[in-house]
């Protein structure tokens, strides 16, 4: 195909053309980003949580009545929900992966001289914790029931410089075990925490994701043998085959109504309900971000079909007189979409230059990386696929110009 | 002249009426998406109390340990500790001065078979109501005085008050707050500041409904109510919050004049190094931030409402771009009607003001249609499950921009074609025909 006449009815018709040019130009540069904005989101709202979570449903009540009797409660509660048939495991913990509200956070040490922590990391506590989140042990042991302190008790020996009071173990992920001693087992290991309260590593978990705070590392999670009760803010957390979970948590409200009518629920709700909700503003976002893309596209195609149909009318004589001289209707297809090509190209080119400037704003002002190189490749098939389609009516319309029209009007 | 272009444009643009179409729905959809992501963006960033919020400040003093801390690079901490609110409080450097924090406030039931409830509750001294006018329906606030002496009082909200007393006066009754009977002195007007300034660090929402009780910190504290949110920079006794390294409270001033803020600023640098000297903090930084500063130095705004703003300004670029697009290939097309019309006199200018009238025609009916864009794109926000999506509705000032846009954005995209269409030489068009 010859571009040669092409390029110079281009030049004819400069102003259209690069009106052409810089919306698929805005537009590649546009979606391109948006797309990667969405795979950011799809990537976040994908990221395991290392837990059993179709298996798990939690019930927060409001602490009421004194705090001195929360532990002997607890015992009662948890026995309570225990007989619920059905349920296969019950415990009384703080937090859970992916969730908005209180996190328990700490900055841990390698060295006690250190001056500055390693890594920010989460700390789960309560009894039963491993085995109710069904989180898979990879190395080591689980706690054994004589490790667990009481969280008050914990919280008294820390002011009073007692170590004895204290948890000596703890249990991490292989993501945060990986961080401090890359290449090496953790088990038997010494982590610092504060100023240089020693404990060590008993076990390693496969994965187990932070609750919230997800950009000082998803995994960087810690397990404590701390128990703790309703009165320091956990929440029941009982686990149940799937199909199981409506009934389970119908009879937990019950029987824990039972125990004391006046208690206040704060939170029912399974643990995909929970998930659920800590996602839903990326879910939102990503869908205005799909809405975006496809009405950028569908009104860059639009304009494409526009500008085309006007190009084959103004050009009805020329293309009369081309046929009469004996091009093909081939040669007509041909010719009009060789040119949509050539300006897509065009187009692509200073689009794939602004989308990577529009990256770069976004990566300073937004905290996002950079964007993937195959962005690239993919996003120019994109719109040449988007052109050579939206061209393609026109341009039968171009081909199907009878020759005669060259003898008519002249 | 103007009705004769009136009309020429409605025959031009009926006589096209695919690509009419085409152009006023994408400019629809570009206005429409532009108008939805500035209400909201304008919205998130609006000034809570414009009345007054140059003359409110945000205090921040620090007193946290050397760990961490880089000398001139730290920022002080966003929260201050009891003793130092005490200690600044009692100072009285400011006109007004406030110490708050959020705390969860169980409220038992007037009746007997109901269950007892939480709602957010505002733990503050007694300026609170002047300093950040809030209005009352009956009643008033306390003294400084009941303060010191915790009395046991309580200012509600005007929806408490119509969820317990069915909206009449409750001034003088009794409710039992965290197993604590409290007396009723104010009942505030409906007051929910946008976004909630004053609940920034302090754990919680930054948009949505105001706060259902307002009470006596020390009353609250003896009634052990916890804040939302603290934060301790060693080992602490989380139930004696008042001596524990903990920080948990907010701490506002009210100062009139220049003058005033700098001897402020001054006053807190002077209290930081009296600190230092007294071994209680190691880090000299302090801060004084007028209210709208203090909100920028939060981020109140979400990251993805200013993306969601910028994504839609790009798309109603690319709208116009198209749009620029079919009107000149569209003003191409008629070269011979211009022509003629030039030959039979019509002067350039004549030629400019009829192109640019159907463009500004394209551009109401596309405002028009992008107005029910907006709506549309507003009726989803308030579907999303965002804290502020129940505020998202159009204003009379977005109503009119939406046409100010529409118009602009159209007589832009009219510009080119109309300059080139006044440009054609009548000869050679009357030739070709």
């Amino acid at each position: 195909m010859d571009i040669l006449p092409i390029l110079s009815t281009l030049r004819r018709h400069k102003i259209t053309a690069w009106l052409l040019i810089l919306e698929i130009a805005l537009t590649c540069a546009i979606v391109c980003n948006a797309v990667f904005l969405i795979s950011q989101r799809l990537e976040r709202m994908n990221l395991p949580s290392g837990i059993a979570e179709h298996e798990l449903v939690q019930v927060q009540l409001a602490n009421i009545g004194n705090r001195s009797d929360a532990e002997a409660r607890a015992k009662t509660d948890l026995a309570a929900l225990r007989q619920i048939p059905g349920v296969t495991q019950v415990a009384l913990v703080f937090q859970m992966p992916f969730t908005d509200g209180g996190s328990s956070n700490s900055g841990i040490k390698l060295d006690p001289q250190q001056q500055e922590d390693t890594v920010d990391v989460t700390q789960y506590m309560g009894e039963n914790l491993l085995s109710t989140l069904g989180t898979r042990l990879v190395a080591g042991r689980d706690f054994r029931p004589d490790e667990f302190v009481d969280l008050d008790a914990a919280v008294t020996a820390l002011h009073s410089g007692n170590l004895k009071g204290l948890p000596q173990v703890l249990v991490i992920t292989q993501m945060l075990a990986e961080r401090l001693w890359p290449g090496q087992s953790a088990l038997g290991k010494q982590i610092y925490l504060g100023q240089g309260l020693p404990f060590r590593v008993v076990g390693v978990v496969a994965h187990l994701a932070r609750p919230n705070r997800l950009s000082k590392g998803v995994e960087y999670s810690t397990v404590w043998p701390i128990s703790m009760n309703v009165a320091q803010g956990a929440s029941f957390l009982i686990r149940c085959a799937p199909q199981e979970r409506e009934r389970v948590l119908k009879s937990a409200l019950a029987a824990l109504k039972q125990l004391d009518p006046n208690r206040v629920v704060l939170q029912k709700r399974t643990y995909d309900e929970a998930r659920h909700a800590f996602f839903a503003n990326d879910r939102a976002m990503t869908g205005i971000l799909v809405g975006v893309c496809l009405a950028l596209l569908i009104v860059t195609a639009l304009g494409i079909v526009g500008l085309a149909s006007f190009w084959v009318a103004q050009r009805r004589r020329t293309i009369g007189v081309r046929r009469a001289l004996g091009a093909t209707r081939a040669n007509i297809l041909q010719y009009f979409q060789t040119e949509n090509f050539l300006l897509a190209t065009i187009g692509i080119v200073i689009g794939m230059a602004l989308a990577f400037g529009i990256n770069l704003f976004l990566m300073q002002h937004y905290e996002l990386p950079r964007l993937p190189a195959i962005y690239f490749p993919v996003g120019a098939i994109a719109l040449w696929v988007i052109g050579q389609l939206a061209v393609l009516g026109p341009a039968l319309r171009a081909a199907a110009v009878p020759p005669v029209v060259a003898t008519r009007s002249v | 002249m103007f009705d004769y272009y009136l009309g020429l444009a409605l025959r031009s643009l009926r006589r096209n009426k695919v690509l009419t179409a085409l152009m006023i729905v994408t400019l629809g959809l570009g206005i429409g998406a532009s108008i939805t992501t500035l209400t909201v963006l304008r919205l998130l960033s609006g000034d809570p109390l414009p009345q007054k919020s140059a003359r409110l400040f945000y205090a921040q003093v620090d007193p946290y340990t050397k760990d961490g801390y880089e000398a001139g690079k730290t920022k002080p901490q966003r929260l201050i500790a009891y003793t130092d609110a005490m200690n600044l409080l009692h100072a009285h450097q400011a006109d007004r001065q406030v110490a708050l924090a959020l705390t969860d406030a169980r409220i038992a039931p007037l009746r007997s078979g109901e269950h007892p409830f939480f709602s957010d509750g505002v733990m503050t001294t007694a300026d609170f109501f002047t300093m950040f006018d809030a209005p009352f329906q009956y009643g008033g606030g306390w003294s400084a005085a009941d303060d010191e002496s915790r009395a046991q009082v309580v200012v509600i909200s005007d929806f408490l008050n119509d969820k317990l007393f069915g909206g009449a006066s409750s001034v003088g009754r009794i409710i039992r707050v965290n197993d604590h009977d409290l007396r009723i002195i104010g009942v505030l007007k409906k007051w929910a500041p946008q976004p909630r300034f004053y609940a920034q660090e302090l754990g919680g929402r930054s948009y949505g409904d105001g706060d259902a009780v307002f009470l006596p910190l020390q009353t609250a504290r003896a009634a052990n109510m916890d804040p939302t949110n603290d934060d301790c920079w060693a080992v602490a006794d989380i139930t004696k919050l008042e001596t524990a390294p903990c920080i948990w409270l907010g701490f506002w001033v009210e100062l009139s004049s220049d003058a005033e803020v700098a001897a402020y600023t001054q006053f807190l640098s002077n209290y930081a190094q009296q600190q230092i000297a007294l071994g209680r903090f190691y880090r000299p930084e302090v801060a004084l931030s007028d209210l709208m500063q203090w909100l920028r130095n939060e981020k109140v705004v979400p990251d993805d409402v200013r993306l969601q703003a910028g994504l839609a300004f790009g798309f109603l670029l690319i709208c116009v771009v198209n749009t620029v697009g079919l009107l000149l290939a569209k003003c191409l097309r008629r070269s011979q009607e211009i022509g003629v019309r030039r030959a039979l006199g019509a002067m350039r200018r004549e030629i400019f003001a009829q192109f640019m009238v159907e463009a500004g025609m394209v551009g109401l009916a596309g405002g028009l249609l992008g107005l029910v864009f907006a709506e549309f794109g507003l009726w989803c926000i308030r579907h999303q499950p965002a804290e502020y999506a129940g505020l998202a509705h159009l204003d009379v000032h977005m109503f009119l921009l939406t046409f100010l846009v529409a118009l602009v954005s159209s007589l832009v995209a009219g510009l080119l074609p109309a300059w080139r269409a006044s440009q054609l030489a009548p000869g050679s068009q009357l030739k070709a025909a």
